[in-house]
């Protein structure tokens, strides 16, 4: 079968983000922090509003809007505040370290694009599934969505927004002290 | 009364600064406890601004029960255990919303926000002679009090009414719930709750807001780093700190600025700052020498906690067994602060607090393995050590209570007075005893 042009060149698009996704996972479970800010724009928020139960008529008040209080509310300069804590050796939640895996998946365009021109911005949604264990049996397992705004970048991306979904309203891990 | 391992007293010795590590931990102590304090203590269950309009309705707990938090058509606030009558359904399992009905999806039993049974399936057919179903209402708690804006229950009706419960610390609370001109009532709840699983003992949250100040080593990564509004630290200049505690179990820390000084909070941002310089001189006019007294942290018995100056928030710790406790945060601000305010100041508060604030995480950290490090045999067998600033403090000229300054700023005796409460508490078969 002969494939035209635009399939290839979404194929190789999606591709391109798969590997974009695959290494900030590897990244951050191997605590090469730095490389990791360096993936997010100097005005980005990572965003992780609040779930709640709500009545079916009610269903616009399930996730807690943007001037609400969220989980976490982050710009750029708390982001590199949150890896300077991690690298201080005192963050006594984070000492001694966690063995962390991100797995990340279901990573879908959602508009119907081939190309992202230098410093167009693009949708992409996945899934996330990350383990935690840390000293001897504690374990956390956080499973959710994502929706971040990619930015072409040269041969990379940034991302500009982040919003992490969290499949959980009443949180059941003591502490968010991984990143999504 | 006593514990299944005799008098709590026995357990709890303040005079000495040694508390057994059974409260901590004891299965059978856990249950009593639910029992004998959250049966019958004050507690608080949410604000009026959760719930503005008539059929608002906010889902709380008080201990490890479910209830209701509603205003009826009246517009009356009410408190109701989350249970039908009928079969016991939860009758409400949405967090908020707003309701003309409870309407039990069991067996459909409904129920008017001002807790009325009103409708039971078939009634008129089924029940000879028909019952009466006023007697069947949604269980309501014995008292209820408003305090400014801040809503609490208690299920004793022989329990003493809310500001004798609170006696002396009526100061601090209200203090705490003052909008920063130092006016009252004009702070509301900034949007919605984070509730999330500690593997702790409620008491280790209740006794470190009562005022715990030598644990500033927990919070050593975060200082390094600085989150706080001047970009440095954990909070801007707050004053010199005062402890008191107080016979009902309470303890607040105190802060106290000098009036005359320019009194800068909140200066990365300068639109934040403006206002709470504004409001400052305000404060200063309305409460001319208490002006620079700030309640900075404190613990109301048994289960309530606040910030009151840097971050504003309530914290509630509701008890889910020995080693496992349910927290609460809510934030607060002043109802007529500009959003450019309230934006800056959401933010700050929950890079601070929660399960993800940078303060907050290195304190379950410790609160979980210092539970569970209490559980075993051996450990059991040796009291924790709470005597730090044993025999000091008085009376103090300007704060109400149990007053301990500069002279010995690490001192214990908040946590001490919460825990000879809880002892009391523990050993009284009635109200009439705690009095």
């Amino acid at each position: 079968m002969e494939l035209s042009n635009e399939r290839l060149a979404y194929l190789s698009l999606m591709r391109e983000i798969e590997d974009f996704y695959y290494a900030e996972a590897d990244m951050l479970d191997e605590r090469d922090y730095d490389k990791w800010l360096a993936l997010f724009a100097d005005d980005v928020r990572y965003w992780m509003p609040i779930r709640k139960n709500v009545a079916f008529d009610n269903l616009a008040r399930e996730t807690t809007a943007e001037d609400d209080i969220a989980w976490i509310d982050d710009d750029k300069a708390t982001l590199v505040k949150r890896v300077k804590q991690l690298m201080t050796g005192f963050h006594w939640a984070e000492e001694p370290i966690s063995r962390v895996s991100h797995v990340v998946t279901n990573i879908r365009l959602t508009e119907a694009v081939t190309t992202i021109a230098e410093g167009a911005t693009a949708t992409v949604k996945s899934r996330f599934l990350i383990y935690r264990n840390r000293l001897e049996t504690e374990t956390d397992i956080l499973v959710g969505r994502r929706e971040d705004m990619l930015r072409r970048k040269g041969e990379t991306f940034e991302v500009t927004r982040r919003k992490i979904l969290i499949e959980q309203s009443v949180l059941r891990a003591k502490n968010l002290t991984v990143f999504f | 009364m006593s514990t299944p391992l005799g008098s709590a007293k026995s357990l709890v010795d303040t005079d000495n600064g040694e508390i057994s590590r059974e409260i901590f931990v004891n299965h059978d102590l856990y249950k009593q406890e639910l029992e004998q304090i959250f049966g019958r203590a004050w507690l608080f269950v949410g604000h009026e601004s959760q719930i503005p309009k008539s059929g608002d309705f906010f889902s709380s707990k008080m201990g490890e029960e479910s209830v209701i938090l509603t205003r009826d058509r009246a517009g009356k606030i009410h408190v109701f255990l989350n249970s039908c009558r009928h079969r016991g359904m939860k009758v409400c399992r949405y967090d908020e919303g707003n309701t003309t009905n409870f309407i039990c999806p069991y067996h459909a039993w409904s129920y008017t926000t001002d807790g009325r049974l009103v409708g039971v399936q078939d009634y008129d057919n089924l029940y000879r002679p028909p019952f009466d179903k006023g007697e069947w209402g949604l269980v309501e708690v014995a008292q209820l009090a408003n305090f400014h804006g801040t809503i609490w229950a208690t299920w004793d009706k022989n329990a003493p009414s809310f500001e004798d419960y609170l006696g002396e610390a009526t100061f601090g609370l209200a203090g705490a719930l003052r909008a920063w001109d130092g006016s009252d009532g004009e702070t509301e709840l900034l949007g919605s709750v984070q509730k999330w699983i500690v593997p702790n003992n409620w008491k280790f949250i209740a006794e470190n807001f009562a005022g715990d100040n030598l644990h500033v080593v927990s919070h050593r990564s975060v200082e390094m780093v600085g989150i706080g509004p001047g970009s440095n630290g954990r909070r801007d200049d707050y004053g010199e700190a005062k402890r008191a505690a107080y016979p009902g179990g309470h303890g607040i820390v105190y802060s106290l600025v000098p009036p005359k000084k320019t009194f800068v909070q909140y200066s990365a941002s300068p639109v934040t700052s403006d206002y709470f310089q504004e409001r400052w001189e305000k404060r200063l006019e309305k409460l001319g020498d208490q002006a620079g007294i700030f309640p900075l942290i404190g613990t109301i018995f048994p289960n309530m906690s606040f910030h009151g100056q840097q971050p504003r928030t309530l914290l509630l710790a509701h008890p889910r067994g020995p080693q496992e406790t349910e927290m609460w945060r809510f934030y607060f601000v002043d109802k007529g602060a500009p959003a450019e305010v309230k934006e800056f100041l959401r933010r700050y508060y929950i890079r601070y607090s929660g399960p993800a604030g940078m303060t907050e995480q290195d304190d379950m950290e410790n609160w979980n393995y210092a539970s569970s490090a209490s559980d075993g045999l051996i450990a059991r067998r040796h009291p924790y050590h709470y005597k730090a600033g044993l025999g000091r403090g008085g009376k103090d000229p300007v704060i109400p209570g149990h007053v301990t300054t500069k002279e010995a700023p690490g001192t214990e005796q908040n946590p001490r007075a919460l825990y000879k409460r809880w002892a009391e508490f523990m050993d009284a078969p009635s109200w009439d005893a705690l009095r």
